[in-house]
């Protein structure tokens, strides 16, 4: 079967928010940033995601508020091209055709109908060079408008956007990439090249890192690889330039900015501070500490009352200038590796995956959204280079969600490994999991896999440890400890032939155990212990395990090491099928009959998603990303998609979301839900500039039926006078957004014309 | 070329003395320097940054400032006096008494015509100038508390000081203080019980007054209204210097932590006329306190209580980078400090207040490359210490070690030294003074044998037991800008034999060679010349080396030459050595021109006997030894290192500031 074009491998939720800086309107109240294919509009004040910019179907990588109205905002794309919205209302207002990769976008006051962007050198072979240039926006109208315009501003700039700034009136532009800052003044169309060396006797490392300007001096600040920050001043001089130089971080400094009066400029960096230097006043600072986490960005409202910093872990602080912190704006946690699966937690539908260090996150995949984190070493993270920290590296959730295992581990040398096993319930009270029960060392070696039995009645624990056992943990009650109620205990340790298991694996109704012991699965019967049936496929250790669900539950499928897809048939006991395919990750779809594997193809990864009992593959595509695929989840729907033929049909109730080797979040989607959501947000016009909040919604309805009861009581008075308010042309008029609204010297008329009582009425 | 045995003296315990205070002379372009022992110094910036002349100090004086009228030059110190210089001759020329206790400031108006000083007791004392001498003039209004600095403004109407936590303005035609009194803040909360002291003000052109104190700010005040405008912190501890560049667009200060910081007056909009004065730039060139500083237009020139004088090129002021415009650190004096008894196998080391005569010690086993084994140590044999509050402005031992003179800047003294099975010294009595009416001031002394040579500046020559022998002797012209070279002709007494062409820069060392009577003579800009004494002209290799130049690399070294050898194995090879190496010309090889490799030891070594004689050229290097104070060929050919490393002299410094390092 040939992919179809209609399902596409997209960002949907769990995107990068702090991959570009964020921006903060006019009037504070919104912040937008970009995450993933989309722009969120997000409250300053409540956290709440107010709006969904969609449109771009590449990361979109610049944003900028429009100069000449601050109601809209241009957004820029690596699908070349580059939107103007309005952010209000969440509506896209012009697209602006450039048809190359644009990395970073600008926006100068000075520079009417024109926007600077970041694009590849087209002329050089190499694809490392970067240009910025200036594109003229054309004023025709149109939804969809080729902008070919375009003049080379300055040449092998950096494609980072935080390594160019605009100055003074934007009288220059200050660039810089490698060793060297380039500054270009538009009036004098000059460039001056100041160079540093990499580094001198003192170990110095001169590479700039970030750049900005001072608003209303001519003062280039710049951030460099050591921690150091450079103000340059005097640079229209080729020689008599010159620069001071202040020195707090202690490793790079990710970001700088200049508060709108240039008073304070704001630095950050891996120590998670945020540094407030005054302007003018040498190396007097204040520091706002413990932020979190690294900082990449920093921006500042355009009034100087809010900060914002953007930081390593996917979060967003907003604070007030008083410091006070405002509003965190948490995304998904993506650290360098995941240890553990991608889960679904059955009540609250949210992806369950390892967090902050020490942590899970559970991530609302619909909302886009942190609900919380759990703390599962509940210790204090140190941040050392080189420190061994305490990882959470399995989890499990039963099927109702009532039951949380982790396991924990930590390993100083290769001697001494500490692994706790902790089972934490979920407390209906407090709407959260408590630790049950904790196990220290459950396993001589390290946990290689764990998983809850299906049943719903004795749910059941299985782990599969390095020493060459698999354990069975049930839940009890015991009688010497009162009071404390039930906690787990070991029920059966089982193991074959003192081989290692890797794998296991529960039937979906809990009545079959598989458990892979190298190349060997064997299949228990966990009510008796009772080895049923062994299968071996050699050569090839197993690499992964699964039960068929709903009508194919007789099979099991497996993959081995040696590039064999198997399937056996338990009735027959006897292998079904198999197929010679180098499969990375099988995950089952828990609503579905249908499977998903990710086999490995020279540097890319190919999705296959077939049915155990069908030998043709529902759906394949190949090269859904670069890189090897990490871990995969089937997250159910809210609402089965409608609509769908043949092809999509696996994705009506449930969704495939998958881990890129760049920890990128990616999903499936198919064509008419995109065409859906694009409708419905066109049709998104709200009546007033309130924020729709839930608090907002509740109140809303609330004063709805207020202003219902208040009509029927004044009905009648209204009646007698026909207030202007209630003819339709002022409605109209009213209710239409700003921007499409015909000329004033057209309106003009009809509105007079409205406020005409006709004469007809009076006679 | 040749092998040696090296003898590696490190026991000269040689210590230079603290910078104090510095002044430079715009037009003469030289800078006078003053050392915590009261020694004065000058050098000539025009001509390589040569030490040009030596003042030897004296116990009962300090040096607390130092001033240069025209070309006069002025001290004032502690003691409470007054002193201008005769710097033909090399001494003070006339003391006055301030009557004010001890001088801490010392400022010269922009005209040249008045002389105020700072004093102990409050006091600021103007002094008129006068061709011959200076002449106090008044009092300006007596306040309470010490005159730690003083500035003149350009119009020479109003006066600035520095005082304990308070800056005052003074007018100076009426001598009494101008409305206006700038109070500086005492700074962090732990210091409020300490004062202030503002150790340096400086009055700009504009009414401006910068001022620099011990609590480490730099602060910008205005004047005219008295009032502060700006404050920078620069230090933990005390700001102790201040240069404000000529056309005052920018100022350098000098901490006590060793670092300078550089302050620029700059546009806040590019070519706008609104300014503010920016810190920009921050050097460390010291590890303690930076005493004096002095903006020379294109560098900034420090020096500090770690000894050195530091020459740091501004290179946004610099058109084109050439040897003046690199970084230049004077660590020792551009003279001799041992003379060596070839014979006898002794070193003389001379210190400001005493001399020490050191036998070299003795060795076994020839194996070349090799770290010999030391069979009898070397040993002090004498410490002299010196006569008079007078330090000792240079002296000299015989070949043969059996006579050793000294002078001060008021005495020769000469005695004879007899070391046989134990050591005894008696004094030369009844030396006969050509002058009676001025002391003799001797530059350099000269055994030869039996005789010894003492050379006055004004041209007044000393022999006793003259024996038919040819002397060179060198002056340090005062007026003239070259330096002669005059040849005097034995027998005694001793006429001009003749003058050798005067020559631009100043001769940092000389010899004639024993044979061939060539007198060699090395300048500071390290220019070699030969002179054939004989002919009364030079030789044609000293006309080859100055019509095919020397090396680009010979004339960018840093230190100027100071001493010259000649082998007495190969008439045809002499040996130079400066502070970082030693080189052995050799007259037969050729020349190297800018396309050859200079430092080509190691290549050739690689290559075969025949290759290796068309690659040789006549500089042989060696940069084995560092720090070199002296180099010396003793009679059995063995040579004689003397070093003293830089990390001996900063370990025998007071402690630095302490500084809090990162993650220490």
């Amino acid at each position: 079967m040939v992919a179809s074009a209609e399902v596409r491998v997209a960002r949907c939720g769990g995107s990068r928010i702090n991959f570009i800086e964020p921006i903060i309107t006019l009037d504070s109240r919104f912040l937008l940033c970009a995450s993933g294919d989309a722009v969120h509009v997000y409250s300053t004040s409540t956290e709440e995601r107010v709006h969904v910019l969609q449109g771009h179907v590449d990361l979109v990588t610049g944003l900028r508020l429009n100069s000449s109205n601050h109601l809209q905002v241009y957004s820029c794309s690596l699908d070349g091209t580059v939107k103007l919205w309005d952010f209000t209302d969440g509506i896209l207002i012009k697209t602006y055709i450039v048809g190359h990769k644009i990395f970073s976008l600008y926006v100068s006051k000075f520079h009417e109908g024109t926007v600077f962007i970041i694009l590849p050198m087209e002329s050089s072979a190499n694809t490392e060079a970067f240009q910025l240039v200036a594109l003229h926006l054309p004023k025709t109208t149109g939804p969809e408008v080729e902008a070919r315009d375009i003049l080379s501003v300055l040449r092998d700039v950096s494609p980072i956007p935080k390594a160019t700034s605009f100055g003074r009136g934007g009288e220059f532009v200050a660039s810089a990439s490698g060793l060297q800052l380039s500054v270009y003044f538009f009036r004098k169309q000059k460039t001056y090249r100041f160079s540093l060396k990499a580094n001198d006797k003192k170990g110095a490392r001169n590479r700039f890192t970030c750049v900005a300007s001072h608003p209303n001096d001519d003062c280039i600040a710049t951030g460099h690889e050591d921690g150091k920050i450079r103000l340059w001043r005097n640079f229209s001089q080729k020689k008599e330039y010159t620069y001071s130089t202040e020195h707090w971080h202690h490793s790079a400094v990710n970001a700088l900015h200049f508060t709108p009066e240039g008073t304070e400029l704001l630095s950050g960096g891996v120590e998670s501070v945020l540094v407030l230097w005054r302007y003018g006043a040498g190396s007097k600072k204040d520091f706002v500490p413990r932020l979190g986490s690294a900082i990449e960005h920093i921006s500042v409202s355009p009034d100087g009352s809010l900060y914002c910093t953007s930081h390593k872990d996917n979060k967003i602080v907003v604070m007030k200038s008083s410091r006070d912190i405002s509003a965190i704006i948490q995304g998904l946690v993506k650290g360098e590796t995941i240890r553990t699966d991608l889960l679904i937690d059955p009540r609250t539908k949210a992806l369950v995956c390892n967090g902050k260090p020490g942590h899970l996150q559970f991530f609302s995949l619909r909302h886009d959204k942190q609900l919380y984190n759990l703390d599962i070493v509940q210790q204090e993270y140190i941040h050392e280079a080189g420190l061994h920290q305490c990882e959470v590296t399995k989890a499990a959730i039963d099927a109702q969600g009532s039951w949380l295992a982790t396991v924990e581990e930590r390993q100083e040398n290769p001697e001494e490994l500490d692994i706790i096993l902790k089972l934490w319930a979920y407390d209906e009270s407090t709407q959260s999991f408590h630790l049950n029960t904790s196990i220290s060392m459950a396993h001589e070696g390290q946990i290689s896999a764990m998983c809850f039995s299906g049943d719903a009645e004795a749910t059941m624990l299985v782990t599969t440890g390095r020493d060459g056992h698999f354990k069975a943990w049930l839940l009890a009650d015991h009688p010497d400890a009162q009071g404390e109620g039930a906690s787990w205990s070991c029920d059966y340790v089982g193991s074959y032939h003192r081989r290692e298991p890797t794998r296991c694996c529960f039937s979906a109704d809990g009545s079959l155990l598989a458990v892979g012991f190298g190349e060997v699965v064997t299949v228990w019967s966990p009510s008796t212990w009772e080895l049923l049936v062994t299968f071996s496929q050699p050569p090839g250790d197993i690499r992964d395990l699964c039960f068929g669900r709903l009508s194919c539950s007789k099979y099991l499928l497996g993959t081995t090491t040696k590039n064999l897809l198997c399937c056996w048939n338990l009735l027959t006991c006897s292998l079904e099928w198999s197929s010679t395919v180098d499969v990375i990750l099988l995950q089952p779809d828990p609503l579905s009959e249908n499977m998903a594997a990710f086999s490995r193809a020279s540097g890319s990864t190919d999705l296959f998603v077939f049915k155990p009992s069908e030998p043709r593959p529902l759906f394949s595509q190949k090269a859904v990303c670069s890189g090897t695929v990490r871990r995969a989840v089937f997250a159910p729907r809210e609402e089965v998609l409608e609509g769908c033929d043949e092809s999509t049909q696996w994705l009506s109730c449930s969704r495939l979301y998958f881990l890129t080797e760049h920890m990128e979040l990616m999903t499936f989607s198919t064509k008419s839900e995109e065409d859906q959501i694009i409708a419905s947000s066109k049709q998104l016009v709200i009546d007033d500039s309130v924020a729709v909040t839930p608090f907002y919604l509740l109140l809303g309805k609330h004063r709805k039926s207020q202003r219902e009861t208040q009509d029927s009581v004044s009905s009648h008075t209204a009646a007698r006078i026909q207030l202007p308010q209630g003819s339709p042309a002022i409605r109209e008029l009213l209710h239409t957004p700003a921007h499409v609204l015909p000329s004033a010297s057209f309106l003009c008329n009809m509105f007079v014309n409205s406020l005409l009582i006709s004469k007809s009425g009076v006679r | 070329m040749g092998e040696f045995k090296v003898h590696r003296v490190r026991f000269f315990g040689y210590m230079p003395s603290g910078i104090r205070c510095m002044s430079f002379n715009e037009r003469a372009e030289r800078l006078a320097l003053g050392r915590l022992d009261g020694t004065l110094e000058i050098f000539n910036f025009k001509d390589s940054f040569y030490q040009e002349k030596v003042i030897p100090g004296n116990d009962s004086r300090s040096v607390e400032a130092v001033c240069w009228v025209a070309e006069r030059l002025f001290t004032a110190g502690l003691n409470g006096e007054i002193t201008e210089y005769d710097l033909e001759n090399l001494c003070p020329k006339y003391s006055l008494d301030a009557f004010g206790g001890p001088i801490w400031t010392v400022a010269c108006n922009a005209q040249g015509t008045h002389l105020a000083v700072g004093c102990e007791d409050g006091s600021i004392k103007l002094f008129e100038i006068l061709p011959e001498k200076i002449r106090f003039e008044r009092n300006l209004d007596r306040q309470k508390g010490r005159v730690l600095s003083l500035s003149w403004h350009e119009s020479g109407t109003r006066i600035a000081a520095g005082m304990l936590d308070m800056i005052r303005i003074f007018d100076v035609q009426s001598g009494e203080l101008c409305t206006c009194l700038m109070l500086v803040d005492r700074g962090v909360s732990g210091m409020r019980n300490h004062e202030c002291v503002v150790w340096c003000v400086a009055f700009l052109s504009d009414l401006t007054v910068i001022s620099t104190d011990s609590s480490g700010k730099v602060q910008v005040w205005n004047a005219a209204m008295g009032i502060l405008s700006s404050t920078h912190l620069v230090s933990k501890s005390d700001v102790l210097s201040l240069a404000v560049s000529k056309d005052e667009s920018s100022f350098v200060v000098g901490t006590s932590e060793g670092t300078v910081v550089q302050f620029q007056f700059l546009a806040n909009i590019l070519g706008g006329d609104e300014k503010a004065w920016v810190r920009t730039k921050t050097f460390k060139p010291h590890t303690h306190d930076v005493r004096a500083l002095a903006e020379i237009g294109t560098a900034v020139v420090s020096g500090g209580l770690d000894t050195q004088l530091v020459v740091r090129p501004l290179l946004d002021k610099v058109d084109i980078m050439s040897y003046d415009n690199v970084l230049h650190k004077i660590h020792f004096p551009h003279r001799s400090l041992v003379s060596c008894a070839q014979k006898a196998g002794m070193l003389l080391f001379q210190f400001p207040a005493q001399l020490e005569v050191w036998r070299l010690g003795e060795s076994e086993g020839r194996k070349p490359g090799d770290t010999l084994f030391v069979k009898k140590n070397p040993e002090k044999l004498l410490q002299l210490k010196r006569k008079g509050e007078d330090h000792i402005s240079c002296s000299a031992i015989s070949p043969c070690g059996g006579w050793l003179a000294y002078s001060t800047v008021s005495s020769l003294r000469v005695y004879r030294l007899q070391c046989d099975e134990h050591v005894s010294i008696s004094k030369v009595g009844g030396l006969c003074h050509c002058s009676s009416t001025r002391a003799p001031r001797t530059a350099l002394l000269h055994f030869d044998s039996l005789s010894l040579l003492s050379a006055w500046c004004c041209s007044f020559a000393n022999v006793f037991k003259s024996h038919p022998v040819c002397l060179c002797l060198l002056f340090p012209g005062a007026q003239c800008i070259s330096h002669h070279i005059l040849l005097l002709s034995s027998p005694f007494p001793f006429q001009p034999h003749c003058t050798v062409p005067i020559y631009g820069s100043c001769p940092t060392a000389m010899g004639i060679h024993p044979t061939s009577n060539n007198l060699l003579m090395v300048h500071a800009d390290r220019q070699i010349f030969e002179y054939s004494i004989v002919e009364k002209q030079y030789t044609d290799w000293s006309r080859r080396v100055q019509r095919e130049g020397l090396h680009k690399l010979w004339l960018e070294r840093d230190t100027p030459v100071t001493h010259v050898t000649f082998n007495p194995r190969n008439a045809a090879q002499f040996m130079l050595h400066d502070t970082y190496m030693f080189c052995i010309i050799d007259q037969s090889l050729p020349l190297p021109d800018n396309k050859c490799q200079f430092y080509n030891q190691i290549t050739l070594k690689s290559l075969s006997e025949q290759e290796r004689l068309s690659h040789a050229h006549a500089f042989k290097m060696c940069t084995k030894y560092q720090h070199l104070l002296f180099l010396g060929l003793l009679d059995d050919e063995s040579l004689v290192v003397v070093q003293r490393p830089l990390t001996d002299i900063a370990s025998q410094l007071p402690a630095p500031v302490r500084l809090k390092k990162f993650a220490t």
